[in-house]
């Protein structure tokens, strides 16, 4: 199987109804570790991430994989700020990815069911996942994506609005995935998980990628001042 | 007043005893109707999924004659499926005027674009719901299709049970295009119309009670059956 990386983005930009939600935006990311996209709110992290994963279409610019955009659209997986539960039960939600991929279905029942008992899921398989707390469907969204083995996850802001506990179980789960290998692309609101689970971070501002390099450098010397800012807790025009 | 309960009276005493003529018209209603809504549905369903998950040109034009289509008068398209399936028209040849088979095809048209029109309705907010999900699972669109009419089932049953009301109440067209024939296109609302006609309303009444408490029935048996309505279900 070819590599997935580098992923070359160039003057990539998406606009919706004449508004530049994203771009220009020149980057390159190589493979390993776990990129974090931060900036303020309405900054286009979510745009930002929806591009890469080619959801949203690119107006300008283009986003290359090394192995090619249709092989790579396969080797991802997605988790949503506010996860998105098939009207399905537990169980169902996590054997649907793997019928996607023609597991059978015996295999994809037991495979379900392992995830189910590792998210702490595994009582409640037989239940509707609408009707699950935010943490668990946040978990059960993280584990739907996992369970297909993707060489890339984006995570848009995964643990917004939930509690510590949640946030620490999801983060768990979450370094299990990139000890596998996992390259992990997140967007997070909490200056704490970015630094525990950051190996680059990718600073936005105004739909444009303001700053970009490792983690130690950028949280512990900023290059600029509106990251400097953002990193006080300042509010960044 | 005195017709309303004579009309209770003489429904209950066709069912209880369980009257021949009763039985054959009633079972030749549910025929023509479920053949009708069996077909409509293979047809209503999988069109009201393409219409929410394809963007084509026309498509709103598309879904607009559709809901329009919901008002189609049914002794019209009786009369056109008559011109159709008559002797001089282009299927004459086969033979069908006057038969269950014309029947159904007449039902088939009127409550297609309903059932379509209720389902689209419903699968349109689910597919808001599950666009990003399913466009980044790299799903096919038939796979789109057949996520949406499987996690959607319990809406759609409930255009099918629309459909299935407006069919088996349904009298214009299939008495244009059944003809209304005793032991052969008779059904219990062209009975009733052929019984209020002779003023025998007592008996047009008892039919109507035994329509109407078919059609709950059946509607009773398809939510049963399905488990609607149970906690934590759609």
């Amino acid at each position: 199987m070819s590599e997935l990386f580098p992923l070359d983005v160039t003057a990539a930009q998406v606009r919706r109804r004449g508004k530049v939600l994203v771009g220009p935006v020149d980057l390159t990311l190589k493979a390993g570790g776990v990129t974090i996209v931060i900036g303020p709110n309405g900054s286009g992290k979510t745009s930002l991430l929806k591009m890469l994963h080619g959801i949203v279409r690119l107006n300008k610019g283009s986003v290359k994989w090394a192995c090619g955009t249709e092989e790579a659209q396969k080797r991802q997986a997605f988790v949503f700020q506010t996860p998105v539960m098939l009207r399905r039960t537990v169980l169902e939600n996590l054997i649907y990815p793997l019928r996607l991929l023609h597991v059978p279905k015996t295999q994809a029942r037991v495979q379900a069911a392992e995830w189910a008992n590792r998210i702490g899921l595994g009582d409640a398989i037989t239940r509707q996942a609408t009707v699950l707390s935010g943490g668990e469907r946040q978990k059960l969204a993280l584990a739907r994506a996992l369970i297909r083995k993707p060489d890339l996850l984006f995570l848009d802001e995964p643990c917004a609005s939930l509690d510590g506990r949640a946030m620490r179980e999801i983060e768990a789960i979450l370094h299990g995935a990139a000890a596998n290998g996992t390259r992990i692309i997140m967007s997070t609101h909490d200056m704490g998980q970015a630094k525990r689970l950051a190996s680059e971070v990718i600073f936005i501002l105004h739909g444009k990628v303001h700053e970009f390099g490792s983690a130690g450098g950028f949280f512990d010397l900023p290059e600029t001042p509106q990251a400097r800012a953002f990193l006080n807790g300042d509010i960044v025009d | 007043m005195s017709e309303l309960l004579d009309g209770i009276k003489q429904a209950f005493w066709l069912i209880v005893t369980l009257d021949a003529d009763l039985v054959e018209i009633t079972l030749r209603s549910l025929q023509v109707t479920l053949s009708a809504l069996l077909i409509a549905c293979l047809i209503a369903l999988p069109l009201a999924a393409i219409l929410s998950v394809r963007r084509f040109p026309f498509r709103r034009i598309t879904i607009a004659v559709l809901n329009a289509l919901m008002g189609l008068p049914p002794v019209v398209v009786g009369l056109i499926v008559y011109v159709f399936l008559s002797r001089s028209g282009p299927f004459g040849v086969l033979g069908l005027l006057f038969t269950p088979t014309a029947m159904i095809i007449a039902q088939v048209i009127i409550i297609v674009p309903l059932i379509a029109s209720i389902a689209h309705q419903s699968l349109r907010d689910l597919w808001a719901e599950y666009h990003d999900l399913l466009i980044s699972m790299n799903t096919t669109q038939g796979q789109r299709i057949k996520t949406l009419l499987w996690d959607s089932r319990r809406a759609l049953l409930t255009a099918a049970l629309a459909g299935f009301g407006r069919g088996i109440g349904e009298v214009g067209a299939i008495m244009v295009v059944g003809g209304n024939i005793d032991h052969a296109t008779r059904v219990l609302t062209t009975a009733i119309a052929l019984e209020t006609g002779k003023g025998n309303f007592a008996l047009a009444l008892g039919l109507g009670f035994v329509l109407i408490a078919l059609a709950i029935a059946v509607n009773l048996t398809i939510h049963w059956l399905s488990h609607t309505e149970r906690e934590g279900r759609w």
